[in-house]
């Protein structure tokens, strides 16, 4: 049944997201590069970074897959380019939920966090480890 | 309940044994599950209420009642798609297990290092995983026979390989993915004329048409009852008598055992060897209920239904600017309609459709060689039963629009 949270589910900001990815693409030569998927629905994503002096100076990000997964991606790179390494590792699944600020389906939240995933495992090596994530 | 004399289902009828239905969903996701009616949970309940006792072992009368419901189950099965013995009625969890079953009892004494198995590319996961376990621990190859553009069994490919002589060939009688009609029983007496044994998954047949399992051919043939508005935890194995004798028991312990002594035990006659330790009782009583309703509409009355709502279906996603509608064309399909929309993933779909009460499957069915075959990651799915109405692939469509307005 719709409720208010369902109905922001598909916010425009979200949309615009998913549509208008922000720092899409590839970098050339990247320090770090990872990808993740979820086999279950097929979602992709995947990042480079480029790293200067403990700082992510450059990012982007690729895949393809739902909206949810697509547009915390792009959200997440926004708020990691020039952000400290160090600091990006203190990022949680909270900040990641937080920021797409809907309510998400206990079957979507792997679609959520796919990109944070990618930014744990990729950039500090964490074990695959749902709960870590 | 029931068809009303003139072959047609009264589906305004049949939805009111389903108590699920006063909540308002519209439920497409009946390849994944069906529900089951009243007649099926009361005769459960009246089990777990009036006679719950372990079957097979007690003295006393609620035990026998139980033991004869239980057993019952298994005529009424045999029936429904006229096995020559009960003894050919094996009861296990689901399809799945049941596949086990032949792959680790049958597939481990009899499949050989350089033995080939054929399967297809339209298999479902627990139609492929255990050949897979099984060719790696005996050393045995697998070939998966492709589809056409039509999502149909490329039938050339298979008589190919059929020339070398299969030990094993394993193919699903419907698509849970794609809801194609495979011509079972042709593919079976090709097989067997070359000298394969074969298993038939009919996890999307049983429930949806009628079946003769002794006129198909086939010599396994598995099925779960909680897609046949039977409840989870039952369903079947049936095998070919002769095979079913010759092949070691599954899982062994209680039950499954005539004598055992230190120096060595002898099994149960069938159907019992197959069935080690305190079965799913109730649940299986349950399936019995479910076969004795769907006997009350008549298989044919049920295939018709879900043909008309099928083309019904079909029709109106085909007007769907933007939508792709993979698989064969609904003469030649079962109630099973997989599809995407341009620039909509299946589960943003699903989600949206979720607002309006729409259960709709998306995601890969359990059948990533045929996503990959596809060239996708994940399709939409909605499929139909026999209290599907015409009213809940209407709401789809309402759905599907007011995806298509949200990622305009
Ligand atoms: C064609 C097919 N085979 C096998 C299965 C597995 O059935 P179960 O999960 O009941 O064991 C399914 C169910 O999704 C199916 O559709």
């Amino acid at each position: 049944m719709s409720t208010a949270a369902d109905d922001q589910f598909y916010r425009e900001y979200i949309l615009d997201h998913y549509k208008n990815p922000r720092n899409y693409g590839r970098l050339d030569n990247p320090d770090i590069t990872h990808e993740e998927d979820n086999p279950l629905c097929g979602d992709v994503v995947g990042m480079d970074f480029r790293v200067q002096e403990g700082v992510i100076e450059d990012i982007r990000f690729h895949g393809r897959g739902c909206a949810i997964s697509q547009a915390s991606a792009s959200l997440l790179t926004e708020r990691l380019k020039g952000m400290a390494l160090d600091d990006a590792k203190k990022i949680d699944k909270h900040d990641v939920l937080g920021e797409l600020g809907i309510q998400i389906s206990p079957a979507r939240i792997k679609c959520a966090l796919l990109s944070l995933k990618v930014l744990k495992v990729g950039a500090y090596g964490l074990a695959d480890d749902e709960d870590e994530v | 309940m029931s068809s009303n004399g003139t072959g047609r289902l009264d589906v305004a009828a049949i939805r009111k044994d389903f108590p699920i239905f006063e909540t308002g969903i519209a439920y497409l996701d009946s390849a994944n599950t069906s529900q089951r009616p009243r007649q099926v949970t009361g005769a459960m309940l009246d089990y777990f209420e009036h006679f719950n006792s372990n079957i097979h072992r007690a003295a006393y009368h609620i035990a026998d009642v139980a033991t004869e419901r239980y057993e019952g189950t298994r005529e009424k099965v045999r029936a429904l798609i006229n096995a020559a013995s009960t003894k050919e009625i094996i009861y296990a969890r689901g399809t799945t297990e049941a596949i086990n079953l032949v792959a680790y009892s049958w597939g481990r004494k009899n499949v050989k290092a350089g033995d080939l198995i054929v399967l297809t590319i339209l298999d479902h996961h627990s139609n492929i995983v255990p050949w897979q376990i099984l060719a790696a621990a005996n050393g045995a190859r697998i070939e998966y026979v492709d589809i056409d553009d039509r999502g149909e069994l490329r039938q050339d490919q298979f008589r190919e390989l059929l020339k070398r002589s299969p030990k094993l060939v394993a193919f699903s009688q419907v698509s849970n993915a794609l809801g194609t009609i495979n011509p079972a029983q042709e593919m079976v007496k090709a097989a067997k004329a070359a000298g394969a044994t074969v298993l038939v998954d009919g996890a999307q047949g049983a429930p949806h048409q009628g079946v003769d399992v002794q006129a198909l051919g086939c010599d396994f043939y598995a099925f779960s009852g909680h897609k046949m508005l039977g409840p989870t935890g039952a369903g079947i194995l049936y095998g070919r008598r002769e095979l079913l004798e010759a092949m070691d028991p599954f899982q062994s312990g209680g039950d499954m055992i005539k004598t055992v002594r230190i120096e060595g035990t002898t099994y149960h006659d069938l159907p019992w060897k197959f069935e080690a330790g305190t079965q799913a009782i109730g649940e299986v009583i349950g399936l019995g209920a479910a076969v004795d309703y769907l006997g009350g509409l008549g298989m044919d009355a049920v295939r018709a239904h879900e043909r008309e709502l099928t083309e019904y279906a079909y029709e109106a996603l085909s007007d769907i600017e933007g939508l792709t509608l993979y698989g064969p064309p609904p003469s030649r399909r079962a109630g099973v309609i997989s599809f995407a929309l341009a620039g909509i993933h299946p589960h943003d779909l699903a989600t949206i459709a979720d607002r309006d009460q729409v259960c709709l499957r998306a995601g890969h069915h359990c059948a990533m060689p045929l996503m990959t075959r596809l060239g996708v990651p994940a399709t939409a799915r909605a499929s139909f039963y026999v209290y599907t109405q015409k009213d809940e692939v209407d709401r789809l469509v309402g759905s599907i629009k007011e995806a298509q307005r949200i990622f305009k």
